[in-house]
C-alpha cells in the first residue's frame, strides 16, 4: 500500500468498503471508481448517483463589511444576489487577471455568505482571502465540521429527499435551481457538478456515514471521481488547474459569463487587466471540440488550426453519453470551425461544436 | 483477481501470449491490464501483413481514463486482428483472454525463455500489490 496517506473524509472506510479504488486528489484519498467509472456515469444522467465532495472548502464568511468585502475580492458581482439562499458562480481573480480559484457563494443576508472553493487550492484560497480581507469588518471560518453529498441525476432530488431531516423535504423539493436552503443543521442545494438535476447536500460529519447508506438502500448509485469528470465535461463545466489557473484569464476560459463588468464603478480584484484582455483582438477563443476521427482526446493536447495558429485541449477525453470524444480548447482568435488535434503523433480531424455537449440527459450536438 | 489461464505465456508488460497449433501467437491484454485501464472505449489496432518488431508498439488500447502501448511481445508479421473490437472495445473488460484477443502473429522466432510463465507473471502481480 502507498505509504503517504492522505487526508480522508468521513466516508472513506465506507468507499473501501465498496471497492472503490482511491487515489490521491489535491491531498484527499479519494474514490476514483466503484468498478466502472462509465456505469457511474450513465447512473447519473438516466437515475441518480451520489459523490462524496467532502474534500471541497467550505468557508463562511459573516461581518457588517462581508457584502462589500465580496464585491472586492470576486468578478462576478454578490450584489445580484437578493433573495436568501441564492447561489453565485465566480471566479476570485488575482492581481494580473488570471483565476486565483472558481466557487460557489451561497447568500443568507449581507451580513454572511457561504463560499465552497476547492479542495486543491484550498491553502492558496484561505491565504489569499485572508490578505485581501485586511481593512474589511469579516470573519472567516472555515466548516472541516461539514461533509458534503453530491446527489444528482433526473431521479436525485426525489430519491434524496427522503433522507433529509424531518420537515425539511418540502423546502427541499420547491428548491429553484441555484437555490439552497437550511434543512435542520444540514444545508440543501439545488446545484451540482453534472449537468443534471440534483442536490448538494451540507451535513455534520458525524451523520454522514448513515446518510450516504441510506441514499444507497433508496438505490442511488455511488460514483467517483472518474465519473464527475466526465459528467462535467460533457456539460462543458470547467475544472480548476486544467481549463483555467492562475495565469489564465476567464475570457479565455470560457468564463466571460461569469464577470459582472457592470457597475463600472465596482473595483474588483484583477478587473483592470481584465479591461485589457477584453480589449485585445487576438485573444483566444474557447472551444468545445468533436474528435471526427477515431481516438480519443485527452487534456493538453495540440491543437493545430491551418493557416491560423496553435491551441490546446484543456480538458479531454471520451464522453459515454455521446459515445464520441470531446474536448474544451484553448484555440488562436479566428474564424473557423474545425480544428486538428495532435493524438500520439497524428494530426486528427475535430469540429467545433457548441457546448454544453450534454444537459439533463440529452446530447445537445450533431455528431 | 481471477487465476491466470495454466496454457499463456505472458510479459512483464501485461500483454498475454498464445501459441496457436499453426504456429501462429494470439496476443492480448491480462485480466489486471484490462482492470487497471478501466472501460476501454478505443483500440487501435495494427494492419494485417505489416511487420512488428519484438518490444515494438503493435496496438493501442485507450480507456476512459488513459492511453496505453500494446507492445509485441515476439517479433513478426501481423496475420490477424480482432475486428470486434472496433464496435466493441470493452470485449478485452469482459474477456480478456477470449473475446478480447487483439492481434494474431506469425513470429519469426519464438523464444518461450524470454517469456514469463503464469507462477512467474502471478509473482509479478504480487509484488505490485506489496
Amino acid at each position: 500500500m502507498n505509504p503517504q496517506t492522505g487526508l480522508r473524509t468521513a466516508l472513506f472506510e465506507r468507499h473501501r468498503a465498496a471497492g472503490a479504488r482511491i487515489v490521491d486528489f489535491g491531498g484527499w484519498d479519494m474514490p476514483l471508481h466503484y468498478g466502472s467509472q462509465k456505469e457511474e456515469h450513465h447512473a447519473v444522467r438516466r437515475h441518480a448517483g451520489v459523490f462524496d465532495v467532502s474534500h471541497m472548502t467550505v468557508i463562511d464568511l459573516v461581518g457588517t463589511d462581508a457584502e462589500r468585502f465580496l464585491r472586492h475580492l470576486l468578478a462576478n458581482d454578490v450584489a445580484k444576489l437578493t433573495e436568501p439562499g441564492k447561489a453565485l458562480y465566480s471566479c476570485m481573480l488575482n492581481f494580473d487577471g488570471g483565476v486565483v480559484d472558481d466557487l460557489i457563494v451561497y447568500f443568507f443576508t449581507p451580513e454572511r455568505y457561504r463560499l465552497v472553493v476547492n479542495a486543491a487550492t484550498r491553502e492558496k484560497d484561505l491565504e489569499w482571502i485572508g490578505a485581501r480581507s485586511d481593512g474589511f469588518e469579516v470573519e472567516l471560518s472555515e466548516r472541516p465540521d461539514l461533509a458534503m453529498l453530491a446527489v444528482q441525476g433526473p431521479d436525485a432530488r426525489e430519491l434524496a429527499a427522503g433522507i433529509l431531516p424531518a420537515g425539511s423535504r418540502e423546502t427541499a423539493l420547491n428548491l429553484a435551481p441555484f437555490f439552497g436552503a437550511d434543512a435542520g443543521d444540514w444545508f440543501v442545494a439545488r446545484t451540482g457538478y453534472t449537468g443534471e438535476d440534483g442536490f448538494e447536500i451540507l451535513l455534520p460529519s458525524a451523520e454522514a456515514g448513515g446518510a450516504w447508506q441510506a441514499l444507497l438502500d433508496a438505490g442511488v448509485a455511488p460514483c467517483g471521481l472518474a465519473a464527475r469528470d466526465t459528467l462535467r465535461l460533457e456539460a462543458a463545466m470547467n475544472l480548476y488547474g486544467n481549463d483555467m489557473d492562475d495565469a489564465t484569464s476567464p475570457l479565455e476560459a470560457g468564463l466571460g459569463w461569469t464577470i459582472a463588468w457592470k457597475p463600472e464603478e465596482r473595483e474588483f480584484v484583477g478587473r483592470d487587466a481584465l479591461e485589457a484582455v477584453r480589449a485585445r483582438p487576438d485573444r483566444r477563443r474557447f472551444v468545445g471540440l468533436l474528435l471526427e476521427d477515431k481516438g480519443v482526446l485527452r487534456s493538453h493536447q495540440r491543437v493545430v488550426v491551418d493557416g491560423v495558429g496553435e491551441g490546446e485541449t484543456t480538458s479531454g477525453g471520451f464522453a459515454p453519453t455521446i459515445g464520441r470524444s470531446i474536448a474544451l480548447a484553448r484555440a488562436p482568435a479566428g474564424d473557423y470551425d474545425r480544428v486538428a488535434v495532435e493524438i500520439r503523433g497524428k494530426l486528427l480531424n475535430a469540429r467545433i461544436v457548441p457546448t454544453p455537449f450534454v444537459r439533463h440527459g440529452t446530447v445537445r450536438i450533431d455528431v | 483477481m481471477s487465476e491466470l489461464p495454466g496454457d499463456l505465456k505472458y510479459t512483464e508488460e501485461h500483454e498475454w501470449l498464445r501459441r496457436e497449433e499453426d504456429g501462429s501467437v494470439t496476443v492480448g491484454i491480462t485480466d489486471h491490464a484490462q482492470a487497471a485501464l478501466g472501460d476501454l472505449v478505443y483500440v487501435e489496432l495494427p494492419e494485417v501483413g505489416q511487420d512488428v518488431e519484438a518490444g515494438g508498439e503493435m496496438a493501442v488500447v485507450e480507456s476512459v481514463k488513459a492511453a496505453s502501448d500494446v507492445y509485441a511481445p515476439v517479433g513478426g508479421s501481423v496475420v490477424a486482428v480482432n475486428d470486434e473490437l472496433g464496435d466493441d472495445p470493452e470485449k478485452i473488460n469482459a474477456d480478456p483472454y477470449g473475446d478480447g484477443w487483439i492481434v494474431r502473429l506469425s513470429p519469426e522466432a519464438f523464444d518461450e525463455a524470454a517469456l514469463l510463465t503464469p507462477d512467474a507473471y502471478q509473482e509479478l502481480l504480487d509484488k505490485l500489490d506489496d
